[in-house]
């Protein structure tokens, strides 16, 4: 176990104004904003220490973050990529062929779904209905939205974020393009 | 093109802004309840409204609000459900995001009439921008003094805050979502006792869906008479509806309740008919829980009336030859759309979201989607369609919450309505044409 894991100054900060949002002795509930946090500041997984720490600074036991952590589809308990690619797999982004969109990752990238690419740059994984049906097929990429998907705009995409090589989170800035 | 009250401005420049939302009018809700009106006389005209749950369950608002406990010193909370996670429908996605201070305003006034002092939004993880735009927009409501102590003057107050999900269909169901905010899993808990007498915290507390908050504003401006006088019937007002799959124009509409179908599907004001000219073959009318409607049923009752977008005429004939209005998520299929595959692809969803927690649900979904893909990978037997209807039936009302309900449902309709697909599947397994490859067939790309 790495001992001197720590937040960062700001993010603690953050983590007791998040706290502060609840009524006395009910800080429990930032437990899920939190691990969102989390799961930002160390490298987009919440690996047993990070989810101790968590324990730690909400006072709490780690059993009560471990099956929170692992209740919930948004909290990886593995390293992902970088750019972890959620591909909306449900009805609408169906019918209108995120099957199609989902291979054409695979070839592209030369992963199978659930899988990482040796470099770690991506990860690609199917999920369940992101409440984008009107604008199907979709993918998202930490708090992006990609819309109305065409093979193009994939290989843009995929294009794009290996030029940028940051990780992207779901605290990013979001270019609100839709509608 | 009937009137609009939630999304008359959203395509105006900047309403996601405080100033421009305040320039439209917006605030008025809350000006007029807190200054001229009791939190009752509040309640009351949401009972005159003949408001109902716009997430999906369609309970009248006004009732939920009355059975609100209200014992002394003990705070009373409003949450809104925004975690809008029923496979079809966005219409919470595009309204939070589009105009933010809609909702907030909604609950300010909303929570005054409820007499609480801390209310939350609880949104889903996955909206984490929306959650951004929300911020933002609470910040600018509180720096405005609309939030925060004695608002307006009336000694009146009330703190706002923005919850995140982590991921979880269930959480859309209004106690496993207050058990997430409580910091849990979100596993349903047993009802009684209800919200409105132990909820969040284990005080008293009302849960709504955003559209349902949202809808108090007109309601409060107007009165509840006046929004009454929208729509048919029992169904009064207008509603988002969330538009999808194989048609020419997706996307989010706001209609008065009673248009027909028929309109909504082909009329260039809403949906502008099916994709590439093809026929229509089947729709989900309210999300995908709700039971999947052939072309002739979702068009005509069974008594050849003209089906109309209403709590009433979508669920005539009940689950027989009818369906329900549930969340508003409306996916159309086209003709060339396999009816077992979308099947499977809905069981695998159920099946992914159940909580775990009742044994019907949890092993019946699982045991559902296995069924489901050996038939839809040609190693189907006619017994195994049978098998099905089985497992739905055992389901459907033995779990703690809905969710089991609305695993069963679009199975039990499927086979109901289209066994000759499934008895196809098992005589030809593979070579069963579908939408697969939809890109393809459709010349979309490269």
């Amino acid at each position: 176990m790495e001992k001197n894991l720590q937040f960062k100054p700001e993010t603690l900060k953050l983590i007791k104004e998040v706290m502060s949002r609840y009524p006395e002795g009910k800080h429990k509930s930032a437990l899920l904003p939190v691990l969102h946090l989390a799961q930002a500041e160390f490298d987009g997984w919440l690996s047993a220490p990070v989810m101790d720490l968590v324990a730690e600074v909400l006072s709490i036991q780690s059993i009560e973050v471990y099956e929170v952590a692992s209740f919930y589809s948004m909290y990886n308990l593995k390293p992902v990529g970088k750019c972890l690619l959620e591909v909306c797999r449900t009805s609408s982004c169906w019918l209108r062929g995120a099957e199609d969109i989902v291979h054409h990752i695979e070839k592209t990238l030369g992963i199978k779904e659930g899988e990482t690419t040796p470099d770690g740059m991506f990860t690609l994984k199917t999920v369940e209905c992101l409440g984008s049906c009107g604008t199907a097929p979709m993918l998202q990429c930490g708090a992006q939205f990609h819309e109305n998907l065409t093979f193009e705009k994939v290989d843009q995409l995929v294009s794009d974020l290996k030029k940028d090589g940051a990780r992207k989170t779901y605290f990013d800035e979001v270019t609100v393009t839709h509608y | 093109m009937g009137r609009k009250l939630l999304l008359a401005n959203d395509h105006v420049p900047g309403i996601q802004s405080y100033a421009v939302y305040r320039e439209k009018g917006g605030y008025a809700s809350v000006e007029k309840a807190l200054k001229t009106m009791t939190p009752e006389a509040v309640v009351e005209e949401v009972k005159k409204s003949g408001l109902r749950g716009r997430g999906g369950a369609g309970f009248p608002t006004g009732m939920k609000w009355s059975f609100l406990a209200k014992p002394e010193g003990v705070p009373r909370y409003l949450v809104c459900n925004a975690d809008e996670s029923e496979p079809g429908t966005f219409k919470d996605r595009y309204l939070m995001s589009r105009i933010p201070h809609y909702l907030i305003e909604g609950m300010i006034t909303s929570s005054y009439a409820l007499g609480a002092n801390t209310s939350y939004i609880y949104v889903r993880g996955e909206y984490y921008y929306v959650i951004a735009i929300l911020e933002k927009a609470i910040k600018e409501a509180y720096a405005a003094g609309w939030l925060g102590k004695n608002i307006l003057g009336t000694g009146y107050d009330l703190d706002l805050y923005v919850q995140p999900g982590g991921g979880a269909y269930i959480c859309g169901e209004e106690t496993a979502l207050l058990e997430s905010l409580e910091g849990k899993r979100g596993n349903p808990r047993i009802k009684p006792p209800f919200p409105a007498i132990k909820g969040l915290y284990g005080c008293p507390t009302v849960v709504n869906n955003v559209e349902t908050i949202a809808a108090v504003v007109p309601i409060v401006n107007e009165g509840g008479d006046e929004y009454a006088k929208i729509g048919i019937g029992r169904s009064t007002g207008t509603k988002l509806i969330s538009a999808s799959g194989h048609i020419n124009k997706p996307g989010v509409y706001e209609i008065d309740l009673g248009v027909p179908v028929e309109e909504f599907i082909y009329s260039d004001q809403y949906c502008g008919g099916i994709l590439n000219n093809k026929k229509l073959k089947a729709v989900v009318a309210g999300g995908s829980s709700v039971p999947i409607l052939p072309a002739n049923l979702i068009l005509k009752t069974a008594n050849g009336e003209d089906r109309l977008m209403t709590y009433e005429s979508l669920s005539d004939g009940g689950f027989a030859t009818g369906s329900m209005l549930g969340s508003g998520g409306f996916i159309v299929m086209d003709e060339t759309t396999s009816i077992v595959k979308n099947l499977w692809n809905f069981a695998r969803f159920y099946h992914h979201e159940s909580c775990g927690q009742c044994s019907p649900c949890r092993e019946g979904t699982g045991w559902m989607e296995k069924v489901l893909h050996k038939i839809v990978h040609g190693h189907g037997e006619m017994k195994d369609i049978d098998l099905l209807w089985d497992l739905q039936r055992r389901i459907e009302g033995n779990t703690i919450c809905p969710l089991g309900d609305a695993a069963a449902w679009p199975v039990a309709s499927a086979i109901r309505h289209f066994r000759h697909e499934f008895e196809e599947f098992v005589r030809e397994g593979h070579s069963v044409k579908d939408v697969k490859h939809y890109f393809e067939t459709n010349n979309i790309s490269s």
